[in-house]
């Protein structure tokens, strides 16, 4: 499923944030930010975009981007499944709960499903590590999960 | 803010927004406060549902007026969040939902009985309820960093300032030099809490005795150790503090510029830390001449991006930049040649949250408290097999046990506990026979371990330690930015070895080649990511020995984890139901109905569902 990513309004958006950033010293992480907001993700259209705008090379912005796990070159699914991979959640048993996903969403570990619905990420610590094990779908937050294939199915079913 | 005696004024004035916190009665013009914990934790547990039932009930009975509703930062206790406290009575509502709200105003706000049945487990007796500070998960604890999360709404400024908020600020600035600061924080002895444990005082010297026309402080707020998050509830809980102090450290060394470099992962934090920065702005306590002096000083977020290596103090400097996040080869360090490379101070969270403290009481008050070498307090996450998961704040110099077992409640499920790993990716797994070890910098590195950011994840008999290893392995070699070889191509080579083992075809004399490869990459790599990475696998070898062996030699796991080199039998007890061959997905499972089952392990995939299939545990696992 190709998705439209860059349209006019989006553009006009990422304009905006140009403005707002451009000539201020390490302007590039902050609009990075912003586009990942905007686009979804940062495709190299965007990335030209901003090339032209403020002057760093396009090589520079392509190494940052790819850099750090925020930023992404590829859209995501509608809904985002976060299975938290810290340590207190790893220590129990958020593998088993990650390839629950994997069979039943039937989607690989840091792809997105054929159907552009769900994308699957081993996310890193979220910090509630009070409610391990921790999965987040979009917004959602499902904490201290039993880990059997049941609760899973439970919680795809909702979306 | 123009005198000292202005900020007095004002909080004089802002007490009264807080005195019944402080079980003062009498000059508070509200019958009770209601204080929601808004960290991280509760807020996932429907914290923000919780905070708008209460509005919903209070309206119904007309209490709007009588009741404070505050939203606080962490209380520290996460296993029993969401939590609610309300005052002045200081019960400890603890797993509350949205449908509490109401009983609890009702019983409670109303009628003036508490909820018993919903207290947190612990904190009363009967009917009368304990002070917050004797209930055993907070009577061990010291908080200094902590003091302010969970006492005061981080989003309302004049309730910090109630607590001396600013006044430390106001000292430095209207009554000290620069140099009588750094004395003072030189002399509490205070070392960086991030990991490192480099003095505090002597990298703000460094910088103060750099000539350059611009410095630079930045408070390092990335914090990737999974399993740690004391910066976050830091800047969520008392995020003024931060501010206050990059402000001093500012003063001290001569920077007027600041940057807070916070995970991309912490909504609630950024957007605290924003609030609190536009309130301080608003009454002048950010801005140009600061208290009517001639120093300025101006603050910005920067948003990480979900690199570990930016914990690195270089690499992070890199990538406020806006660049990749790499690190530098060291000197110069930061505090000579940093950001844009000026002169910069660049400390963690949780250092710059005592520096306030220090300065408003003394550099004695500090060092009075922790051990020769260590002082102060030291914040830690507890999570993984420990019955109060949550964060926790106590004197350097505690004993494990009494962190795990008195503080932390220790191991649930009647499980035996095994081991505990301290400083993440960077750390190592301490054992039983190091529980009464005291807790401070110098000890924690002699065994191998690490005092890290204080991530403290605590294991028990059915974790296996090979596993623990190769899953710390698994999250450097995913973050090692590839600058330098001995961390981008020998972790990886390291993770190689421990496939192997886990899955059982390796041999002896590889772990001994692992042990050395690791002792190579921890001297050779560029930064202290790669330069710590082998410490987990170092830890579990030389205190978990047997488990390798085990592994390797005998093709086994003795906790039952590691998938590879287990087997599933079924046991006499079964009955005979056919369901686990029903749901077998590769048809291994034979058998006639009503007689004992039987498992081909050739055929098995080992995909477990059999064994959450039978409903007589007939199954098991070797």
């Amino acid at each position: 499923m190709v998705k439209e990513v860059i349209c006019k309004d989006r553009l006009a958006q990422l304009e905006t944030v140009m403005d707002e950033h451009k000539g201020k010293k390490g302007c590039l992480m902050p609009i990075l930010h912003e586009s990942q907001k905007i686009f979804g993700c940062i495709p190299l259209g965007v990335q030209k975009v901003i090339a032209d705008a403020t002057g760093i090379p396009m090589a520079e912005i392509y190494g940052v981007v790819t850099f750090y796990s925020h930023f992404s070159i590829e859209p995501k699914g509608d809904f985002v499944i976060g299975v938290c991979m810290g340590t207190a959640c790893y220590v129990k048993n958020a593998g088993k709960i990650l390839d629950d996903f994997v069979k039943q969403a039937n989607v690989k570990v840091g792809e997105t499903s054929e159907d552009g619905k769900f994308t699957l990420e081993a996310t890193r610590c979220i910090g509630a590590c009070g409610l391990a094990p921790v999965i987040t779908i979009n917004e959602d937050v499902y904490g201290r999960l039993k880990a059997d294939a049941q609760e899973v199915a439970d919680i795809l079913a909702k979306y | 803010m123009k005198s000292l005696q202005e900020l007095e004024n004002l909080k004089l004035q802002s007490q009264k927004l807080v005195n019944l916190r402080l079980g003062d009665r009498q000059n508070s013009p509200h019958k009770h406060h209601v204080l929601i914990c808004q960290g991280t934790g509760c807020v996932s547990a429907k914290a923000t549902v919780i905070e708008e039932a209460f509005h919903e009930h209070l309206a119904k009975h007309n209490l709007t007026e009588d009741v404070v509703v505050a939203r606080t930062g962490c209380f520290g206790i996460c296993e029993a969040g969401p939590v609610v406290i309300v005052y002045p009575e200081g019960a400890f509502y603890s797993h509350v939902t949205p449908e509490d709200a109401e009983r609890i105003t009702k019983n409670h706000l109303v009628e003036g009985n508490v909820v018993t049945d919903l207290l947190l487990e612990g904190s009363s007796v009967g009917d009368k309820i304990i002070p917050i500070n004797e209930i055993p998960f907070y009577k061990k604890q010291k908080r200094v960093s902590l003091a302010l999360c969970g006492l005061i709404n981080p989003e309302n400024i004049l309730e910090y300032i109630a607590f001396d908020g600013y006044k430390a600020l106001a000292k430095a600035v209207l009554e000290m030099s620069p140099k009588a600061i750094i004395d003072e924080i030189k002399e509490s002895g205070i070392r960086g809490r991030g990991g490192g444990g480099f003095s505090t005082g002597r990298k703000w010297e460094f910088t103060m005795n750099t000539q350059a026309d611009q410095k630079y402080i930045v408070c390092n707020g990335d914090e990737g150790d999974p399993g740690a998050f004391m910066d976050r509830s830091i800047l969520e809980g008392d995020p003024h503090a931060i501010i206050e102090a990059m402000a001093i450290a500012g003063y001290a060394v001569g920077a007027n510029q600041g940057y807070v470099y916070v995970r991309a992962e912490y909504p609630i934090a950024t957007n605290r830390l924003q609030i609190a920065i536009d309130q301080a702005k608003d009454f002048g306590l950010l801005g140009k001449n600061i208290f009517e002096s001639d120093f300025n000083f101006d603050l910005e977020i920067r948003l990480g991006a979900g690199a570990f290596v930016c914990g690195e103090e270089t690499a992070l400097l890199n990538s406020i930049e806006g660049q990749r996040g790499m690190p530098n080869p060291r000197p110069p360090y930061p505090a000579v040649e940093g950001l844009w490379g000026k002169p910069t101070v660049i400390n963690n969270v949780e250092t710059f949250s005592n520096i306030p403290q220090i300065i408003l009481n003394g550099a004695k008050w500090f060092s009075d408290m922790g051990t020769e070498g260590s002082n102060g307090t030291k914040v830690f996450a507890l999570g993984g097999k420990i019955k109060n998961t949550g964060l926790i704040e106590v004197p350097m110099g505690i004993t494990l046990r009494e962190v795990i077992f008195d503080v932390g409640g220790g191991i649930p499920n009647g499980k035996k506990f095994k081991a505990v790993q301290t400083g993440g990716p960077s750390g190592g797994c301490l054992t039983e026979e190091h529980l009464d070890t005291p807790i401070d910098f110098d000890n924690l590195t002699r065994l191998g371990a690490m005092m890290g950011s204080g991530g403290m994840i605590v294991m028990d008999e059915d974790n296996c330690m090979v596993d623990i290893a190769k899953f710390f392995l698994e999250f450097t070699v995913d973050e090692s930015c590839g600058k330098c070889a001995p961390c981008r191509v020998g972790t990886k080579k390291m993770l190689n070895i421990l496939n192997r083992i886990t899955s059982g075809t390796s041999e002896m004399a590889e772990l001994d080649r692992l042990e050395e490869l690791a002792k190579n990459i921890k001297i050779s790599s560029l930064c202290g990511l790669g330069q710590t990475a082998p410490n987990p696998v170092l830890s579990t070898l030389k205190n978990f020995r047997e488990e390798y062996e085990a592994h390797v030699k005998d093709n086994k796991c003795p906790s039952g984890v590691c998938k590879d080199l287990l087997n599933y039998f079924i046991l006499d007890t079964c009955i005979g139901c056919t369901l686990c061959t029903r749901h077998c997905p590769v048809n291994a499972i034979t058998g006639e109905k009503k007689e004992v089952h039987h498992i081909d392990t050739k055929t098995c995939i080992k995909c477990n569902v059999c064994v959450e299939k039978c409903k007589f545990n007939a199954i098991e696992v070797r």
